[in-house]
């Protein structure tokens, strides 16, 4: 499945898992000496994009108990159905599900705030078991939150085959990954309509951290071309440092913008940087909110389109996800707030719609389907190897979500 | 022994402005910060999905919680 994964574009769930460490609920408080709000919510998904489907529910209860205490669960579910352009060159489109299951408390001490939580991420060959720490304190009158963290990731990965046409794991291929976080982020208040924060997190990967399934492309002879397995290091660092700020316009609207810069030791160095934009209407009983994300890098050290030989490098790969490129996202949310007379208990609640449209242009990633075909097909005008068009890839994302507060 | 001079000083500075500093945001002067349209992240469940949707097709990865934002209202 991870395969199916990293060819639809998606990255070892050693990752995935880790940053979902957050998705538990659990984020660093943005006020330490402050329990998050009591809330439930359940949201629908969709994402449709490059021939991938990915959809689910995901559900999230947050609840206060005592005045020191506040348990957030979260229960999520990946429906995937695949046939993008990588798994439409090398093997069959295919349809698989994850569950995400997670926990997490926080305590709250004075002006601190103590988090633990655990996620576990569940999938046909590939197991991620998280657990998660962090401390925020506020200091200076309040104006500053200071915050650390620590995660853990255990992985097990696996590989499906199929066996007497049933698909199940390779009895003679199992490995491991372990990844770590620290992160430490600093939130201010500057004037009375403007707070600014920032993070800094390092990710170490250990382990197996490649693909089970996905292949390289490198030539045979002038105009031919054949594949081998990628070769990956087994052991990965990177950088991660972020910025952003939120100003209080004077007329009940918020404007934000983030800038992100990323390196690590695979030579991919990331920049991202987003603007949004929040105005609720009549009478506040609608909020909208704009948002445009643009992201870029560079590739790896070891990605190449198509290698010049078999064996041509100790590490060879290529995954899109480690290819030059750049991608634009824009967004849109209605959120209608409402209050039901009848349930006093409910202090609020909304009905939220959000859709993201995403485009991703790559510079060194080949759409390999003009020399390769399809699912065995070969196209009937072939392009040589290594001239192909360059792959796009354009994605509609949907949420559909209901909030409630008590 | 003048780095080590110049450190005490460094110190000495830095623990007197500690001392010193005064919120200049008061607790009362913060109702737009305490507005809910200030939260970096409205709906957490929203933002973590497409955070994954983001960390699962790019090279990058780490520091976007942001750390936060709201006020020391309460």
């Amino acid at each position: 499945m991870i395969s199916k994964l990293l060819n639809m574009g998606l990255r070892p769930f050693a990752i995935t898992c880790l940053a979902l460490g957050v998705a538990a609920g659990f984020s660093l408080p943005a006020q330490a000496g402050v329990l998050p709000e009591d809330r439930a919510d359940l949201l629908y998904f969709r994402y449709d994009g490059g021939g991938v489907v990915i959809s689910g529910p995901s559900v999230l209860v947050r609840k206060s108990i005592g005045e020191n205490v506040s348990v957030a669960a979260n229960y999520y579910i990946d429906m995937v159905s695949s046939a993008s352009v990588d798994v439409e060159t090398s093997a069959s489109p295919y349809e698989d599900e994850r569950t995400q299951s997670s926990l997490s408390m926080d305590f709250l001490h004075g002006k601190s705030t103590y988090s633990i939580g655990y996620v576990n991420s569940d999938e046909s060959d590939y197991l991620a078991k998280t657990m998660f720490a962090a401390v925020s304190h506020d200091m200076f009158g309040d104006l500053t939150t200071i915050s650390f963290s620590f995660k853990n990731g255990q992985n097990e990965v696996f590989r499906n085959v199929k066996i007497a046409d049933v698909k199940q794991n390779d009895p003679d291929f199992q490995e491991e990954s372990e990844t770590k976080s620290y992160s430490v982020s600093v939130s201010q208040i500057i004037t009375k309509s403007m707070s600014m924060s920032g993070q800094f997190e390092v990710i170490t990967d250990e382990g197996f951290l490649r693909s089970p399934y996905r292949s390289v492309r490198f030539f045979s002879g002038p105009d031919t071309q054949a594949t081998q397995s990628e070769i990956y290091p087994n052991t990965r660092s990177s950088n991660a440092a972020s910025v952003r700020a939120k100003y209080f316009l004077p007329y009940r609207a918020a404007v934000d913008v983030m800038y992100r810069f990323y390196t690590d030791t695979w030579g991919v160095v990331g920049q991202t940087a987003e603007l949004g934009y929040v105005h609720p209407l009549n009478n506040n009983k609608w909020i909208f909110e704009g948002r445009l994300r643009h992201y870029s890098q560079t590739a790896a050290d070891f990605y190449q389109d198509i290698f010049p030989r078999a064996d041509f490098a100790n590490f060879m790969a290529r995954d899109k996800e480690l290819a030059t490129y750049s991608a634009l996202t824009a967004g849109i949310t209605a959120t209608y707030e409402f209050k039901i007379e009848r349930f006093p208990w409910l202090s609020k609640g909304s009905l939220n719609f959000r859709y993201d449209y995403m485009t991703v242009t790559y510079d060194d990633f080949r759409d390999a389907r003009f020399s390769f075909g399809r699912f065995g097909i070969p196209p009937t005008t072939a392009f040589v190897p290594g001239s192909e068009p360059l792959y796009k890839l354009n994605a509609n994302i949907m949420q559909f979500y209901v909030s409630a507060y008590f | 022994m003048r780095i080590r001079g110049s450190l005490i000083l460094a110190l000495a500075v830095l623990s007197a402005g500690c001392s010193s500093i005064e919120p200049w945001v008061k607790p009362y002067d913060r109702e737009n910060l305490a507005d809910p349209i200030m939260a970096y992240t409205r709906a957490p469940i929203s933002q973590d999905f497409l955070d994954h949707v983001f960390e699962s097709r790019e090279g990058s990865r780490g520091a976007t919680g942001g750390g936060g934002g709201g006020c020391g209202c309460n």
